[in-house]
């Protein structure tokens, strides 16, 4: 090899095989950006969608399946008993 | 000199004894402050159909209600949210579905000439018939 061939692979030479893996470390400090975008994204849809207060509420009532009405019944009848002075 | 330590000690153990005995006193109203009967008033109002059972599990002012029963009524009903949440939560429930449920019961007890909140919001009063409810209660 002659001394000008040995020049040009030094700097392969130094490279460790730890460090292979920068080209793709470049990228990372991109995913914040990435992920402030999308949730900007969201929060932009999120303001679009103006759900008005009060059905919300009788909403939250539907929700309320009837199995567990159910599964209660029997306890929030001994309760009702035992507080007999507020119901 | 053993003689006065004893009488001394003996002293503080009747005094001991003493403060438990008057701490023991002030618990036993305390069981029987638990009442089992309604306020009068809460009765009253209850039979002369001002306030009625709503779906949701609280009491409800079926007109505008003097100041003094609005607060007993709003003391009950912060009564009866506390006792939900505490049993919701010893039964793995929300508020709201226990409040709901203890809502369906308490409009099934009510007596002829109570009133209550039938599912379309509007007020009833319980004849010998069977309330309206929602068709989910049990």
């Amino acid at each position: 090899m002659t001394a000008m061939q040995l020049t040009d692979r030094a700097e392969a030479a130094n490279i460790k095989p730890s460090m292979v893996g920068q080209e793709r470390s470049r990228w990372r400090p991109a995913l914040p950006v990435v992920g402030a975008v999308a949730l900007v994204a969201g929060l932009a849809a999120c303001v679009s969608v103006k759900a008005p207060d009060k059905p919300i509420v009788i909403e939250l009532n539907i929700n309320i399946r009837q199995e567990v009405i159910y599964r209660l019944a029997e306890d929030a009848d001994k309760t009702i008993n035992e507080n007999a002075d507020i119901f | 000199m053993v003689r006065v330590i004893n009488r001394k000690l003996r002293r503080k153990l009747a005094l001991g004894l003493g403060a438990v005995a008057i701490a023991g006193s002030a618990l036993v109203p305390g069981t029987v402050m638990a009442q089992t009967s309604r306020d009068p008033a809460y009765a009253a109002a209850r039979s002369g159909g001002q306030v009625g059972e709503k779906m949701d599990g609280y009491l409800g002012f079926v007109g505008t209600p003097s100041a003094g029963l609005r607060a007993i009524v709003e003391d009950i009903n912060i009564k009866r949210k506390a006792v939900y949440a505490q049993k919701a939560q010893a039964n793995n429930a929300t508020l709201e579905e226990y409040a709901l449920t203890a809502g369906c019961l308490a409009i099934m007890r009510t007596a002829p000439g109570e009133k209550y909140q039938a599912p379309d919001g509007s007020w009833r009063v319980r004849g010998s018939e069977p309330p309206l409810r929602d068709s989910r209660c049990p």
